[in-house]
């Protein structure tokens, strides 16, 4: 364990109980896409975490660019009315 | 036993790199679960769970010093958990066993001398290079996977109990040691080199996996006659070596009887080192 891994850096995604969806657990290394997966299995689920298991090669995944996180985010800020309880209720609903 | 040991350094490993959720194990049969509530077996069925123990044992003691030494610390936890099952069905084997003579699984285990365990030769071989544990687990995993299946629908209640949880798991130590098998055979001319090495020095011990010993007579029903196995391990493991670009080496057949206390060079060492502590100290506990 010494050296440095030349194997590529995989992500874990893992699905606790039906109806959940899959949820990042972590990473890991890995050979190839099945050895990813019994990776996964062993470093994730030894504590029956998970009914299903994903794995995604790292450089797979395309991220959002933390600096332009204001041109990003930006445009949803004070759109209240995009929220539910930006609404009252009429008077004449009485059921809602 | 240091089952608890060997699952807490696994569990700072698995700490580190931050699990997802914490969900209480499943209700499976436990060691505990047999040493109270369990039926005494006969001597005859107390000889031959031994020596499914005595194998479960040694291999678990083989396998758990790979950990902090595999190549990668992925392959460290992936034996470490492999080590962990076998040393549950070790666990759960010698309980059941020791019921016979009013014995613990740690009296089983400790305070044996090397002629008193029963186990196969195979499993005590050295741990050697990584392609060495893998082919030793090659050939153990699909004898046991093929064994625990039959046992299963053993009559001993108890016996097909053990089988029923430890072949699920077996199953997926075949698994892992044939993706590995394949990807070694295959890989550079130095992995199959090395994997060509393991074979040769590891087939010697096959024959005595399925020779049919005192052990397994009168017990009918109950035990799986290991000559029975062999037909179907042949055909498994061709297959995979096969797929690795990987041959049945040309090796002889080692005079092996450890069934009947019988073993090579290395049990000895493996014992002593197995057995200082709880020997220097007994009855301690931690």
């Amino acid at each position: 364990m010494s050296q440095q891994s030349n194997w590529p850096l995989w992500e874990v995604f893992v699905r606790s109980s039906r109806g959940l969806s899959h949820v990042h657990a972590g990473s890991l290394h890995a050979p190839d896409q099945q050895m990813a997966l019994r990776n996964a299995r062993d470093l994730y689920t030894r504590r029956n975490e998970g009914v299903s298991l994903w794995v995604v090669k790292s450089t797979d995944i395309i991220s959002s660019d933390p600096d332009e996180k204001d041109s990003f985010f930006e445009s949803p800020q004070g759109k209240d009315y995009r929220h539910a309880t930006y609404y009252k209720a009429s008077e004449g609903v009485k059921h809602l | 036993m240091k089952h608890e040991e060997l699952d807490e350094a696994l569990d700072s490993f698995g700490d580190a790199l931050a699990s997802a959720t914490r969900v209480t194990p499943g209700n499976a049969l436990r060691p505990e679960d047999i040493a109270v509530d369990g039926i005494a077996p006969s001597e005859e069925v107390a000889r031959y769970a031994l020596t499914l123990g005595d194998d479960a044992l040694i291999l678990a003691q083989r396998l758990s010093h790979w950990i902090s030494r595999a190549p990668e610390l992925e392959e460290d936890v992936a034996l470490g958990n492999i080590a962990l099952d076998v040393l549950g069905h070790a666990r759960s084997l010698l309980t059941y066993a020791g019921l016979a003579w009013d014995k613990t699984e740690d009296d089983l285990a400790y305070w044996r001398e090397e002629e008193e365990f029963t186990s196969l030769w195979i499993v005590e071989q050295p741990n050697g290079h990584f392609g060495v544990t893998i082919i030793r687990q090659l050939i153990v995993s699909i004898f046991q996977h093929l064994l625990y299946q039959k046992l299963a629908t053993s009559q001993d209640k108890t016996l097909a109990a053990i089988a029923a949880k430890a072949v699920k798991e077996v199953d997926y130590h075949r698994d892992h040691a044939i993706q590995w098998t394949i990807r070694l055979g295959l890989g550079t001319e130095e992995s199959a080199e090395k994997m060509r090495h393991a074979l040769d020095i590891l087939w010697p011990y096959v024959d005595e996996m399925f020779r049919d010993e005192a052990v397994h007579q009168k017990l009918e029903s109950i035990a799986v006659l290991p000559s029975t196995l062999r037909d179907a391990w042949n055909e498994e493991i061709s297959a995979v070596l096969a797929e690795a670009g990987l041959e049945i080496p040309a090796t002889g057949q080692a005079m092996a009887y450890g069934r009947r206390g019988e073993h090579s060079e290395h049990l000895g060492y493996l014992l002593a080192e197995m057995q200082v502590l709880a020997r220097k100290h007994p009855g301690a506990s931690w």
